[in-house]
């Protein structure tokens, strides 16, 4: 058992979800009991479309089980053909009908439909919602992708889907960067595609692969299937698209320079301005699905100008992308789902930025930390209205200002650096957000397992604990834990505002 | 107004239909039970599923210092039952550690774990007796067994066997409500001299009223039928009375409970008049822009009869069809008659056909839930989603205004919008 508050991801069957419902003509029929149409809200509320998912719930009870379970799944099988008409049906098990064994598929068959149905096995108690998509995906392609005229400079979007994070912006922007690169996009899947169309897969000579989690089980069959290469750069930030369209390039045998040429970005310029100075080396957390939280530390290192002082994902699957990535900034990747994990993780890193889900943005609150979200989990706000790509580069233009926006303001900052004791000024929060906060407790977060050896008592001299307080507070947490690391070393119980100064100029060197 | 006229007749035909059924599970309950008793935290033991509706749900309101939980059953848990059990109390143990401000804890069935029939009394017995200053408790929420507002019903009938008893009368309201609406009827009652008033649930653990042969009980929520017969199995007796919702349920509700209590007609009137009055006119508002409306009803929270009785009577509005998860009668006796004879009554659901019908009908108000209002909106049809209803102070003559204001909303955004 594992003990839960929040959970990353969800289901297997809500990625099969989400790949259904971003199609067209592809309906989902699954076996699950009442109560688990919550999962429609999702999409009806959080992306706020204005259809009903295409999914036929069999929604047994208690009264069902005792009887014929598996002719309600039947009928409920025929009804929705015959209604929604599909082109072809996918069928499953929630992880209560998992328990249940009736085989969807085995019945599926013999229901006689006259139209294809791709059964998906799904394991709920070991697997998850991305895994669930891309299987998903990667089953409706072995059953439907089919040799084709491999079209040169001509290839297929794949990765978007339902409830995906900036998925729409995403799909606009790269397919932009594509056809100013002479490169034809044949099919973008699932997002927008039938399954008649994924038998035309074919036509392209290689895939551009956006989501690792969801297509790249799809585009390495695809590789195998149909000789298909696709790509490994993530076009996620001003190096990542400027990888991406070299990758592109050459895969499609175009040239690429005059695209590269024309830098498209602001970010560059907005980076090297005099205003973005004080960013430098301001000590971010990144946390989020493997992919965007790559991308995202990549980007903060080397064109924010930021230290990555952890990087971490709940994507097992990607775990070992995450390490390397990680290993190359000098740090131990975190891969966890369990969020209080995190939560500790960014308590005792003490960043003064944390980029990550939904999640972390309510741990940066209760820690008092400015945050910025990058990656799913996320609620209704990060379904915009406005164009908001993460990736190419007006994706670029995004996430400077996405990221930026939640700092204190540079002259500000100086300010309350020199002038400590402004009432209005206050010291939690920058004002350009309009709240006067009041100080966040910086309360411990749940208990943590208490560590192996207990660390020597230290005390603060009052004068200490007095200069510690002038520090600006997004650096102070980390001056206190330098500090007192630096006392540790030294045998010492009490620190002084000596010590604080020569730990101060200790880690400055 | 007399409703003993027309009570007792139970020929009213009901559509009883089975399908695809578009609500929550009971688990949803743990939404606001939570936020209710203070010192209590709800431990579901169940799948990924299951932790993915809470937190889908709540939305926000998980991080606000969460009192609830899921035990997520993993391969192995399946594997083996005795294995689980010792899972379990782990888990349990790890919790209880971390929140040692918990007095309270409700073991949480869901449908994974009903149908691998994990023992969750067993489970609740062994662990009281190993936590001291804890009580365990276990109800089920499955989507299987419950629907919505019956996790509320579960809760509270795990409750029931375990309150003190006490003999001595008492006027006892059953059901969560919100603070306000307490405090609002305390005054009331307090007025009326009625002072031995309880609620169940109370805002604490150590504070759950005594029952027994004493006590009469009303029932603010329609929702309580396993509550109920448990605490009548205590020897409390059920008041029969209208629910509280809208002016004219308010007073009844009120009445039936100062009868109860010995309160004489004059002396209620005159501790009641003056909200009853205030409710009347706070209606005209909203009344004025749902009059000669035809609603339709979603079956969802079992709030939909009295909800339709109070549009009907009170907001002028028709109702077409009140479709409700579970219908029942013997609850629902003094509402059943007020409503209007056109009206068509549903039990149950087959969520496709019932969208044909309202389709057909074409309503100037469809009341359903959130998977479905955003579909109907862009087909041109005003919603208002239900969920709502139940996390909103409504019950009571001060919010009498407020319910009739959440079904005007709708109404009034569409007159404003101009895009
Ligand atoms: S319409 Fe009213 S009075 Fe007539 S049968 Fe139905 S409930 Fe009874
Ligand atoms: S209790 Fe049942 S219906 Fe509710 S979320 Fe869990 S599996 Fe789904």
């Amino acid at each position: 058992m594992q003990l839960t508050l929040w959970t990353y991801e969800g289901p297997p069957h809500v990625g099969a979800m989400r790949v259904a419902t971003g199609m067209e003509g592809l309906h989902y029929v699954l076996h699950a009991p009442q109560g688990d149409t919550y999962a429609d809200l999702l999409f009806t509320m959080i992306e706020r479309r204005d259809r009903r998912p295409p999914v036929t719930y069999t929604t047994f009870q208690a009264r069902d089980l005792g009887g014929d379970t598996a002719a309600l799944f039947t009928r409920a099988l025929r009804d929705a053909a015959e209604r929604f008409r599909p082109e072809a049906v996918i069928v499953g098990a929630s992880c209560t009908a998992e328990l249940i064994q009736d085989d969807p598929g085995g019945l599926a068959e013999s229901a006689g439909l006259d139209i294809p149905v791709v059964p998906l096995d799904l394991p709920s108690y070991s697997k998850k919602e991305n895994w669930g998509a891309a299987e998903t995906f990667y089953q409706l392609l072995r059953r439907f992708a089919a040799k084709g005229a491999a079209r040169p400079a001509t290839c297929n979007i794949l990765g978007p889907t339902a409830l995906g994070f900036r998925h729409r912006d995403d799909v606009t922007e790269i397919a932009g960067l594509l056809s100013r690169l002479g490169v034809t996009v044949n099919l973008v899947a699932p997002m927008g595609a039938r399954p008649a169309d994924l038998a035309r897969i074919g036509d392209a000579a290689f895939n551009v692969v956006l989501y690792p989690e969801i297509a790249g089980q799809a585009a390495a069959f695809l590789q195998r299937r149909l000789g298909q290469p696709f790509t490994r750069s993530i076009p996620i930030g001003v190096g990542g698209t400027r990888d991406f369209i070299a990758e592109v390039a050459a895969l499609a045998g175009v040239d690429a320079t005059p695209l590269l040429a024309e830098e498209a970005s602001r970010l560059p310029w907005y980076s090297r301005s005099v205003d973005s100075t004080y960013l430098t080396g301001k000590r971010v957390f990144v946390f989020g699905d493997a992919t965007h939280a790559v991308a995202a530390a990549r980007v903060a290192r080397d064109e924010m100008g930021f230290e990555v002082v952890g990087l971490g994902s709940y994507s097992r699957e990607q775990a070992r992308e995450v390490r390397e990535a990680a290993r190359a900034l000098g740090l131990e990747a975190l891969i966890t789902d369990d969020y209080l994990a995190v939560e500790q993780a960014i308590a005792e890193a003490q960043p003064e930025l944390v980029l990550g889900t939904q999640m972390e943005r309510h741990t940066a609150k209760r820690l008092g930390i400015p945050c910025a979200v990058i990656s799913a989990p996320v609620h209704v706000q990060d379904f915009p209205a406005r164009y908001s790509p993460q990736m190419g580069f007006e994706g670029a233009n995004v996430l400077f200002d996405a990221w930026v926006h939640p700092l204190m303001m540079g002259l500000e900052e100086h300010l309350i650096g020199m002038f400590r004791e402004d009432g209005e000024f206050t010291d939690t929060a920058p004002s350009h957000l309009g709240h006067a906060a009041a100080p966040a407790p910086v309360s411990a977060p749940a208990p943590a397992p208490a560590p192996a050896h207990a660390p020597l008592a230290l005390a603060w001299a009052a004068e200490a604990e007095a200069e510690l307080r002038k520090i600006p507070f997004f650096v102070r947490g980390k001056a206190r834990r330098n500090t007192e690391s630096f006392a540790r070393a030294r045998g010492l119980s009490t620190i002084t505002v000596e010590t604080l100064y020569d730990a101060k100029a200790h880690f400055s060197r | 107004m007399s409703l003993a006229l027309e009570a007792g007749c139970e020929a009213r035909p009901v559509l009883r239909e089975r399908g695809q059924r578009e609500v929550f599970c009971g688990l949803t309950g743990i939404v606001w039970m939570h936020r209710k008793i203070r010192d209590a935290f709800f431990l579901v033991v169940g799948s990924r599923t299951c932790a993915h509706l809470l937190q889908s749900a709540a939305g926000v309101m998980i991080f606000a210092e969460p009192r609830f939980a899921t035990a997520i059953l993993e391969e192995r848990d399946l594997a083996g039952l005795a294995d689980a059990q010792e899972e379990l109390d782990r888990t349990v143990a790890r919790l209880l550690e971390r929140r040692p401000d918990i007095r309270l804890l409700f073991l949480v069935g869901s449908c994974p774990s009903e149908v691998i029939k994990l023992d969750l009394a067993k489970a609740a017995q062994r662990l009281n007796a190993r936590f001291a200053g804890v009580r365990v408790l276990n109800y089920s929420g499955s989507g299987i067994e419950t629907t919505f507002t019956q996790g509320e019903d579960a809760c509270l009938a795990a409750l029931a066997p375990e309150l003190p008893g006490s003999d001595a009368p008492q006027l006892l309201i059953v059901g969560a409500l919100a603070e306000v609406v307490e405090d609002q009827w305390r005054r009331l009652f307090a007025a009326m001299g009625v002072h031995r008033l309880a609620f169940l649930p109370a805002r604490r653990a150590g504070e759950m009223p005594a029952i027994g042969a004493g006590t009469r009980f009303l029932l603010a929520q329609p929702f309580l039928a396993e509550t109920a017969r448990l605490l009548e199995s205590r020897g409390a007796r059920h008041i029969p009375a209208l629910f509280p919702l809208g002016a004219e349920g308010s007073t009844e509700f009120l009445r039936a409970g100062a009868q109860a209590m010995g309160v004489g007609e004059a002396r209620f009137r005159e501790a009641t008049a003056l909200a009853e009055a205030r409710a009347k006119a706070a209606l005209a508002g909203p009344r004025a822009r749902l009059e000669g409306r035809r609603v339709f009803f979603f079956p969802d929270s079992q709030l939909e009869v009295p909800m339709a009785r109070f549009l009907a009577r009170e907001c002028g509005m028709e109702p077409v069809e009140i479709g409700t998860p579970y219908l029942h009668r013997a609850h629902l006796a003094r509402e059943l008659p007020l409503l209007p004879a056109s009206a068509l009554l549903s039990e149950g659901q087959d969520v496709e056909r019932q969208l044909d019908r309202c389709l057909a009908a074409r309503p100037d108000l469809v009341v359903c839930g959130l998977g479905l209002a955003n579909p109907l909106e862009r087909q041109g049809i005003t919603t208002k989603w239900s969920i709502e209803l139940v996390f909103t102070p409504v019950q009571g003559h001060d919010q009498a205004a407020d319910l009739a204001g959440l079904y005007a909303r709708p109404f009034a955004r569409r007159e404003m919008l101009r895009v």
